[in-house]
């Protein structure tokens, strides 16, 4: 399945698609995979895969320990693709978050071509925007794959229309001015930045989902995003849930219950 | 041969391949709002006069161009040092931080946030913060937290919060993240003032503007002193501020060579070191694309060098220019070279050298050995050692173990 009908799938349900996030090889390698695997079982209908990488510009403390402890057991780029492969296999559509460096040493279109054999659907880019991302644009249309660039509450209509223009899959809308990681109120120009992007894309002819991510962490929250965006992203609040546990097992036990509130939130939302 | 540098950057900050700005799109709108701003603050006369006014009456410019003459001996050439060491807090680092805090207080932002590794860019920052009444917070990684604990002390006295980062190798790389994440949350209010020719566009070309002063400096007392052009310009390169902002006015005299010494650690064979154009290959860090040091799937590699001022993977996009288009030179020089580089300028000159400077020194003398005894080599001595002087009395045993801890 690819992100667009997933994305259309929960549209015709009448409710936000939720996009899970979790980074390759943590807890472990078999870890992630498990955990990935029960979030699509619980309810999550896009995953996104982080490629761990030693400076995550963008990521608060929870991802960047997480990524941490992955990078000191010792993941490398082949195993995201295995991740990607093992996920991908339960039939969810599977992207891969990753900042731009490891893409670019790896060779664009070489990152596309084994992306794409693994069964990956494209990539979220946190720090690549279109004006940089000339070899990926390429690479990605050779190869079919989404291309997920942010928005920001800063952003300019005009950069927005740049932006959106370049997306395929869906747009992520950056709630707020910040790095990631859960947040006990959102910002309130959220709602605004969901409508603006969707008035520019509708203004283009286009379609494309707007999902918005950073600082969701519950049930509650995952309601009042859905009541604006297609799509809700939730990252930190996974690793937490995974860092706090005392084993893998109950790890795995509070990641699925958290993708059934959140699940259970999208649903609610309109 | 020639080059051009009006060319470059281009319109959207890259020297031929490098630089640009892969930043996170949050801070797009700033990084606009801050070329728009230097574009026309330095065109504004009312600018460039209370910039000009500082660097002369508060940072002590110009700074004297030294002759060296004991140490000559030794480099077998005439070196000259360009004394940035005599600056306003010791360094080079003044020159540019007292042009983007007034381009903070003209962006109506009232804090600025900084990285530092050795400490004189945040204690240049603090220093000019406090001048302008602007709110300053320092990221430090706390490895060079402990190695420079005299400048964190000077820079809570000068009423900076300074942050110990505690996260991956904990240094200047790490100082950098952190700094980024503080901005991509503060925009709004907070300027990130950058301290060498690294980081998203504008942050190579602007801060190489603010310190080209140091090479027309030295061309025009070079010039005065000795009747002609140096035969070559040394300095050390970290991040490069120094050393493109002494290259930079003497890049079109074709005569005129230009070197680049990075720290070579323990050498760079043995993996321990921070020897980016050297043992680097082409990435993306901090928001440009430059030589970087990293594994094969490109993570980031941890560093070394007895100097936390240059002990940093990346390097300023315009070096990496000058390398590729052979302008400019880049070697490296081992811990154990720069301190006896180090030792040697105390014994002869009476100076005691930032250790980044004394990569720079022990680059004279190998230049000098090249060039032979009718050859005029400038180094930039781009800082002065206090800072230093825990390690330096560490490494020549000056100290009884445990001492000052």
């Amino acid at each position: 399945m690819s992100v667009r009908s997933a994305y259309d799938k929960a549209r015709a349900e009448d409710r936000a698609a939720l996009v899970g996030y979790l980074p390759a090889g943590f807890p472990t390698f078999d870890g992630a995979v498990e955990a990935a695997k029960a979030m699509v079982d619980a309810g999550c209908d896009v995953i996104e895969i982080g490629l761990p990488y030693t400076d995550p510009m963008m990521d608060g403390p929870t991802i960047q320990d997480a990524v941490h402890q992955a990078l000191v057991g010792g993941v490398r780029v082949a195993d995201v693709f295995r991740t990607v492969e093992a996920v991908a296999a339960t039939g969810a559509p599977t992207l891969v978050m990753t900042y731009w460096n490891p893409v670019d040493h790896y060779g664009v279109d070489a990152f596309a071509r084994d992306l794409a054999s693994a069964g990956g659907t494209g990539l979220i880019t946190p720090d690549l925007t279109p004006e940089e991302g000339g070899a990926w644009l390429e690479a990605s249309d050779g190869h079919g794959l989404d291309r997920v660039f942010l928005v920001a509450l800063s952003s300019t209509d005009e950069r927005i229309e740049t932006i959106t223009g370049a997306c395929r899959g869906f747009v992520y809308a950056a709630s707020l001015m910040g790095v990631t990681g859960a947040r006990n109120a959102l910002d309130t120009g959220a709602p605004r930045l969901v409508e603006r992007t969707r008035e520019i894309i509708a203004r283009s002819g286009a379609e494309l989902p707007v999902g918005l991510g950073l600082g969701v962490g519950n049930g509650a929250q995952a309601a009042e995003v859905a009541g604006f965006a297609d799509g809700v992203i939730v990252g930190s609040a996974y690793i937490r849930r995974l860092l706090d546990a005392p084993d893998l097992a109950s790890g795995v036990a509070g990641v699925r219950a958290l993708t059934e509130e959140l699940a259970a939130g999208v649903r609610k939302g309109r | 041969m020639t080059i051009d540098t009006s060319a470059v950057p281009d319109e959207t900050g890259h020297f031929g391949p490098f630089g640009g700005r892969f930043a996170p799109e949050a801070l797009m709108a700033a990084l606009d709002e801050l070329t728009r701003e230097f574009e026309t603050a330095k065109r504004d006369p009312g600018f460039v006069a209370e910039l000009d006014g500082l660097l002369a009456g508060y940072a002590g410019r110009p700074s004297l161009l030294t002759e060296a003459r004991r140490f000559s001996e030794h480099a077998g050439a005439r070196v000259l040092l360009k004394r940035e060491d005599l600056n306003h807090t010791g360094s080079h680092k003044i020159n540019n931080v007292l042009g983007q805090a007034l381009l903070t207080r003209r962006m109506g932002k009232s804090r600025v946030i900084a990285e530092t590794g050795a400490g004189q860019h945040g204690v240049a920052t603090a220093t000019a913060a406090a001048l302008l009444g602007l709110e300053c917070t320092v990221y430090m990684g706390e490895v060079d937290t402990e190695r420079q604990a005299l400048n964190v002390a000077r820079m809570r006295m000068l009423g900076a919060e300074v942050v110990p980062v505690r996260t991956g190798s904990r240094t200047l790389k790490d100082a950098c993240n952190e700094a980024f994440r503080d901005w991509v949350a503060s925009v709004g209010h907070t300027h990130y003032c950058i301290g060498s020719v690294m980081g998203p566009h504008p942050f190579p070309m602007m801060v190489r503007d603010f310190q080209r002063i140091i090479g027309e400096e030295a061309r025009r007392q070079c010039l005065e002193l000795t009747g002609a052009l140096p035969d070559a310009v040394v300095a050390c390169v970290g991040g490069g501020s120094n050393a493109i902002g002494a290259f930079h006015a003497f890049v079109p005299d074709e005569s005129v060579r230009l070197y680049g010494f990075e720290a070579g650690g323990d050498g760079v064979d043995t993996g321990r070191h921070a020897a980016t154009l050297v043992g680097g290959s082409l990435g993306v860090i901090h928001g440009m694309r430059t030589y970087l040091l990293q594994d094969d799937d490109g993570q980031t590699q941890e560093t070394h060098s007895i100097s936390a001022g240059l002990d940093y993977p990346g390097v300023g996009p315009e070096h990496s220019w000058l390398r590729d288009s052979g302008r400019a030179e880049y070697r490296e020089i081992t811990d154990a070279e720069a301190m006896e580089a180090f030792a040697l300028l105390c014994r002869t000159e009476g100076i005691i050298p930032a250790i980044e400077s004394a990569h720079a020194l022990a680059g004279a003398l190998k230049v000098g050995a090249e060039l032979g005894p009718d050859a005029t080599v400038v180094v930039c001595l781009s800082g002065r050692g206090d800072k230093d002087m825990h390690t330096a009395a560490g490494f020549f045993g000056l100290v009884p173990e445990g001492a000052g801890e």
